[in-house]
């Protein structure tokens, strides 16, 4: 009893220690709210991994998990802007209403809110990531792979965001392949290894060679290795989940914008912007391809990557109709942000309704 | 479309896959429930039995071990539930909640290390003869043990109660402890080992999900199963049988009405995703309409504390 009181407090007297040194060495404290666990392996997992790369850079760090859209991340939000941080991150659409309110009380602290668009006051940024660069390289080589031309998409929710991902998945796989169906499977959660299994099985046994997702888990990829079909995996590179069936991931690379981010606060350069960064920035990452990518496959998507980075190329280029046939993107047009963040119908070529 | 008999065999053995965890957890919850306590913990027995057996098995690398000790994990986790409940006397619905709660916070803290390792594989039975009868042949064969001892334990479970004499025991101290403990049953002895049993199986349910049906570990994985196996317990009237039916049909809905969106039927998705639950919740009502019989088969003493004056 006696020694483990010595050695808790001499842990705790080193702790002290470390935090007054961190603090001394660097004053910045960034804070991070999460929706779900850092152990989704998921969204909130992506953001945690951006968190470490701002600890890893010598800034000192919190985070809070599992924050619900409510009236609770006020209170939360309010606690750590009181707290000492100078930065924090809100990493979940519905934190933008509680962002911008606190944003307002506390004008010292910068907000930083993920996926929003509301800037209502100048400490308040916003910052997201064009997964749909990503989800056309998916597109591509789903297209080009597919032997059944029926293709599998487990979907979370109808938000512009999934539909977004929806659309560019399928034009993309349709300019490569004009006999393709998509067809969407919604599963209604973001992550529940067993129903998302479910679903990729149902899609599966109705013909689908090749799987796309946008829920978190591996539980899909697992699903793809058994039946010996392929996959995509999605947040972080899966590859290790279904080394077989995985043949690329799109993963969520937020650090580099975290330190950024976070060492402006420190310089005193932070401003008020907006940011949507893609393939070309380095916030969407396309994992390492699988060797069953044949090599002409191959150079397609090293040309599509190259040129959405460059901005030679937009997911979204006219000609694009809707279900019904109607114009949605002129030829020679892209579509625009304002288009893209409110996206709720579907491009021709994907099957179903969207659910109300 | 094309219904193909395979086909059909592939969908039923999917089903079945997706009922186990229901199974095995409602199984062990009834035997709990028969002699009397209610375990609301279910879903916090089936989550520390899934961080367990995964972290087990990534660790010690023997799949034999993993599912043993996430058995055993239930069993632990059980018999805080057990001590407070019995010997503590402490109220049942209020503990079972906090162990619901416990089971999600300490699975989360250990599984943290785990996160984002994939699993290790499952053997399979009788994967040779997968191709040999049309229709069935998907159904019965090419699964792993835990699937085949979950399609045992409704029937196996109903004859203990029904036929042996321990079987008996635990009914008389789920309808009467007073009576059985007048007879010199040691009512508290008896209900230790239905709560510490109903453990090992939601530790059973748990590994089940987090090793052979999605081999991996993400917080929360059991996603509400601890509570369809509950609610499945009362609907079917402490019945193993009909506890298999409800499983099935719950299973069976959520995988049909995946099929069911992938064809492209125009039903409202919303409506779809709920009618697993409604429908399930309407068959077991309507089968086990028979009053007398459920006065018969509900223990009459569920979820009340028993104190021996002496």
């Amino acid at each position: 009893m006696h020694k483990l009181f010595i050695r808790s407090f001499v842990s705790s007297l080193v702790f002290l220690f470390t935090l007054t040194v961190a603090a001394v060495a660097k004053d910045v404290k960034a804070a991070f709210v999460y929706i779900g666990p850092t152990g989704d392996h998921g969204w909130t997992y992506q953001h945690d991994v951006g968190r470490k790369a701002v600890e890893a850079a010598g800034f000192k760090t919190t985070y809070v998990e599992g924050v619900p859209e409510s009236a609770d991340a006020e209170r939360v939000l309010r606690q750590l802007a009181n707290s000492g941080h100078d930065v924090i991150f809100t990493t979940s659409f519905g934190y933008m209403n509680p962002t911008n309110k606190v944003a307002k009380e506390f004008p010292n602290v910068k907000f930083e809110h993920a996926t929003g668009y509301k800037r209502e006051h100048p400490n308040v940024a916003t910052y997201a990531a064009r997964f749909y660069e990503g989800r056309a390289i998916l597109g591509t080589i789903a297209g080009s792979m597919t032997k059944s031309n029926v293709i599998g998409y487990v979907a979370s929710f109808p938000i512009p965001e999934v539909i977004r991902g929806i659309n560019s998945f399928t034009l993309a796989a349709q300019k490569v392949n004009p006999n393709i169906k998509t067809k969407i499977v919604w599963a209604f959660t973001w992550y529940d290894p067993g129903k998302e299994a479910e679903a990729a099985k149902a899609l599966i046994d109705q013909g689908a060679d090749i799987i796309a997702q946008h829920t978190d888990s591996t539980a899909i990829v697992q699903i793809a290795e058994k039946a010996g079909v392929y996959a995509f995996g999605q947040a972080s590179d899966m590859d290790k989940f279904a080394p077989k069936a995985v043949l690329t991931s799109v993963e969520n690379n937020w650090g580099p914008y975290y330190v950024e981010r976070v060492k402006a606060v420190a310089n005193g350069t932070w401003n008020q912007k907006d940011t949507w960064h893609g393939i070309g920035d380095g916030m969407v990452v396309i994992s390492d391809l699988d060797s069953a990518i044949p090599s002409d496959v191959r150079s397609k998507v090293k040309k599509l990557q190259a040129d959405l980075a460059s901005g030679k190329v937009h997911a979204f280029t006219g000609p694009i109709y809707d279900q019904k046939g109607n114009l949605m993107v002129a030829e020679g047009k892209t579509a625009d942000d304002g288009m893209l963040a409110g996206m709720m119908t579907y491009v021709k070529g994907v099957e179903g309704d969207i659910p109300k | 479309m094309i219904i193909d008999i395979n086909f059909v065999g592939l969908i039923i053995a999917s089903i079945m896959a997706s009922a186990v965890p229901l199974i095995l957890a409602s199984c062990g919850e009834l035997i709990t429930e028969r002699s009397g306590v209610l375990n609301l913990g279910v879903e916090g027995m089936m989550i520390i039995g899934a961080i367990s057996g995964f972290a087990l098995m990534t660790v010690t690398g023997s799949l034999i071990i993993a599912v043993f000790g996430a058995m055993l994990a239930g069993v632990l986790i059980s018999t805080i539930f057990a001590f407070l409940t019995q010997t503590l006397i402490t109220n049942h619905v209020a503990t079972g909640l906090a162990l619901t709660i416990f089971g999600i916070g300490i699975s989360a803290m250990i599984g943290k290390n785990f996160v984002g390792i994939p699993g290790k594989e499952f053997p399979v039975l009788f994967e040779s003869l997968k191709d040999t009868i049309p229709l069935l042949s998907p159904i019965l064969f090419g699964h792993s043990v835990v699937f085949y001892f979950a399609f045992a334990l409704p029937f196996t479970t109903s004859y203990f109660l029904k036929k042996t004499k321990i079987g008996l025991i635990v009914r008389a101290v789920g309808d009467s402890p007073e009576s059985a403990s007048n007879q010199g049953i040691n009512v508290k002895l008896v209900r230790y080992a239905c709560i510490l049993y109903g453990g090992a199986m939601c530790g059973l349910a748990g590994a089940y999900l987090s090793m052979i049906y999605t081999p991996q570990w993400i917080e929360n994985m059991t996603g509400g199963r601890g509570w369809i196996a509950l609610a499945l317990v009362v609907f079917s009237t402490w019945n193993p049988i009909k506890i298999l039916i409800g499983a099935m049909i719950f299973g069976g809905l959520t995988i049909i009405q995946f099929h069911m969106q992938a064809i492209g039927v125009r039903i409202p998705v919303q409506f779809l995703t709920a009618l697993p639950y409604i429908v399930t919740i309407i068959v077991l009502v309507v089968i086990s309409r028979d009053s007398r019989k459920i006065r018969l088969s509900t223990p009459s003493s569920l979820g009340k504390s028993f104190y021996k004056d002496n």
